[in-house]
């Protein structure tokens, strides 16, 4: 009795240790699986051609140079102008923190609405909206030209801004009712009762319990936007293009030879922004859409 | 003086589904409404349309003698305590406590002193800075309450405030909101599905069914003379028995036959000189029925009776016969000699017997 509980101790921590370092081994080759066109396109952004040209893909550069981001940033040619991301990457944030911004807002306020002051057809709007989630972008181009260009916002980035934010209201919308919905109705009444109005209620009372799910609504507009590529590409002009459409257009126009590892950087450069923010907020994003429930 | 809270003929329904039916209540000031009911029958939704949180479909309601029919909630004078007690959770408790006040711009240091007073009232003095997340349960209750003192509105509403409380604090924080009703002489509207609740707090109760009132009167007036089958059965725990019974003249008195399975009839006789149709149901509580000899009457009768189950609780032991094909509770002493499967004598208390019709359910006396 006493042996085989001793031989049954000693062989379950082994077999323990055993897995869980089997597990560690798995997850981290998947790890650089995914971690591989990263490490390409870091490495190759910092070598020369003449290297890029010689050596190997994976290979480490042997004199590492930012030349390539310099001109990624500054110098390189999107069609006829030659200067870099470097306007387009601001003419994105101009976009992207308004945009960003409004439909959250927008997004809060109609959440708070449709959970918490139901009217009659409430749900029929909520669905509504929620359908519009579904609509592929390609739908909404042709009619969405139109209206800019009826409302002379054609090829301007307000006019940007709005095609985003009615884009993405279904989906903060969708957010913020589902965190609402979970808030007992009878916080409304006791405030009510407390002589608080509409807004009263939602400044006071909502706003402050929203913060995770404000994060959420902020990383996914953000990234949504920020990596936009068929509303920048269609309802930009010159000057007021976004830098995913400039990214594509240093990539496609080439002047004899093709530079790699300005492409590499530039599409760094261009990522930066979403990773950035994921990394600041991310541990709020996955919190924010656990979470929900409130405790009283 | 007009009454503090008068509804006339009020009417609530949702699309085609009536909820409330003719309701006509009301009380006056110092008076301690308690309206109760099974779930479902509308007594929270009667307390948010005195609250103006709901709107009515018909009728009037007024409040301190102003007609609040169309009033928004802010405007009505009223404060109201929750069931899930509806704590602001980001603010503390301080904050929770002045927010109404905050609101309807009342200055700084009123804010303090009546915070202050508060506080020391219901004793959460050392909890002003703690968020409603950190309390316990009885103490959110506190603070929920503190909510609407310091309001001092005409009228309190409470929505089934202790239902969340385990079972000690319940009965602790009655007592509590018993003496606070009596040290403000507020007014004061209850909901509740706990008759024992009702029965302790209530200067007059309400009870209802299905949106239309069963009966209004003093908690005694509903315990001794319910007006219906429903209020008999719902109020009183062990509930009252309701057996099934025939009646005949026998001269200046009735005699009530009882049928009993196995054996002759059980014959009581009421010699309060009533007048009763044939068909009865005799409603008699647990503690009407007892040890012969625990109790003096005119109209005590005596009567033999098989055991079924004797039910020890501490301070009585409850006895279950089988009479009229039902299941009656006798309530005798605790240290009665009843043995299960034994015969007894009970002395029935005919003096506080209730007589129903069987097909209305309507009391008959």
């Amino acid at each position: 009795m006493t042996d085989l509980s001793a031989t049954q101790g000693a062989a379950r921590p082994w077999g323990k240790i055993a897995l869980r370092w089997g597990l560690y081994v798995l997850l981290g080759l998947f790890a650089l699986y995914y971690l591989v066109p990263l490490f390409v396109m870091v490495t190759t952004s910092l070598k020369s051609l003449d290297e890029i040209r010689s050596g190997s893909l994976i290979a480490l550069p042997r004199d590492v140079t930012f030349d390539a981001w310099a001109k990624a940033w500054s110098g390189a040619c999107t069609g006829i102008q030659c200067e870099g991301l470097r306007p387009y990457f601001f003419n994105s944030i101009a976009m992207a923190i308004p945009a960003v911004m409004i439909s959250t807002v927008i997004g809060a306020m109609n959440g708070y609405v449709v959970a918490q002051w139901k009217f009659r057809g409430a749900n029929i709007i909520f669905s509504l909206l929620l359908f519009g989630c579904f609509i592929p972008f390609q739908v909404v181009l042709l009619p969405m030209a139109k209206m800019l260009g009826v409302l002379g916002m054609a090829g301007t980035i307000p006019g940007l801004i709005m095609v985003h934010v009615i884009y993405g209201i279904g989906f903060t919308t969708l957010f913020f009712r589902n965190y609402y919905v979970t808030i007992p109705v009878e916080l409304v009444k006791a405030a009510k009762i407390d002589g608080a109005g509409f807004f009263r209620i939602f400044w006071s009372i909502f706003l402050p319990l929203s913060l995770p799910i404000i994060v959420v609504s902020v990383i996914w507009q953000f990234t949504q936007i920020w990596n936009d590529f068929l509303f920048g590409v269609s309802f930009s002009q010159a000057g007021t293009q976004p830098v995913t459409v400039a990214l594509n257009n240093i990539v496609n126009s080439t002047t004899g030879v093709k530079e790699y590892n300005v492409d590499m950087a530039a599409a760094i450069i261009a990522a930066l922004p979403t990773l950035l923010v994921y990394v600041v907020a991310g541990k709020y994003f996955i919190r924010g859409l656990t979470a929900g429930s409130v405790k009283g | 003086m007009a009454p503090i809270l008068e509804i006339k003929n009020l009417y609530k329904s949702y699309a085609q589904t009536e909820i409330l039916k003719d309701i006509n209540v009301s009380i006056e000031k110092g008076d301690f409404l308690v309206l109760v009911g099974p779930s479902g029958c509308g007594k929270s939704t009667l307390l948010n349309c005195i609250a103006g949180l709901e709107p009515i479909t018909g009728g009037t309601l007024s409040i301190a003698g102003q007609d609040m029919t169309n009033v928004s909630p802010k405007d009505r004078n009223i404060a109201m305590v929750f069931q899930s007690y509806a704590l602001y959770p980001t603010m503390s408790v301080a904050k929770n406590i002045t927010f109404g006040m905050q609101v309807r711009g009342v200055d700084k240091p009123t804010q303090e002193r009546k915070l202050a007073e508060v506080a020391k009232q219901l004793q959460i003095e050392k909890l002003l800075n703690r968020k409603p997340s950190q309390l316990s349960g009885g103490q959110r209750q506190r603070v929920a309450m503190g909510r609407a003192l310091v309001r001092d509105p005409a009228l309190f509403l409470f929505d089934e405030p202790l239902s969340n409380l385990d079972a000690k604090l319940r009965v602790e924080m009655r007592t509590e909101i018993k003496r606070l009703h009596q040290d403000l002489h507020a007014s004061m509207v209850y909901v509740t599905h706990d008759q024992i609740e009702a029965m302790t707090l209530a200067t007059k109760i309400v009870v209802m069914k299905d949106g239309i009132i069963q009966q209004i009167g003093t908690p005694a007036e509903i315990y001794r003379q319910p007006a219906n089958l429903f209020v008999a059965d719902f109020m009183g725990s062990p509930a009252m028995n309701l057996i099934p019974a025939k009646a005949a003249a026998d001269g200046n008195a009735t005699r009530i036959e009882i049928a009993r399975p196995g054996e002759a009839p059980l014959i009581l006789t009421d010699r309060r000189g009533l007048s009763l149709p044939k068909d009865v149901i005799i409603g008699l509580r647990p503690e009407d029925i007892t040890d012969p000899g625990s109790r003096q009457g005119d109209y005590l009768e005596l009567a033999d009776v098989h055991v079924d189950v004797v039910e020890p609780a501490g301070a009585d032991t409850y006895v279950v016969s089988r009479l009229g094909g039902k299941e009656v509770t006798a309530r005798l002493q605790a240290e009665t000699d009843v043995r299960p499967g034994a015969r007894a004598q009970f002395a029935f208390d005919l003096a506080r017997a209730s007589y129903f019709d069987p097909n209305s359910g309507v009391r008959l006396v």
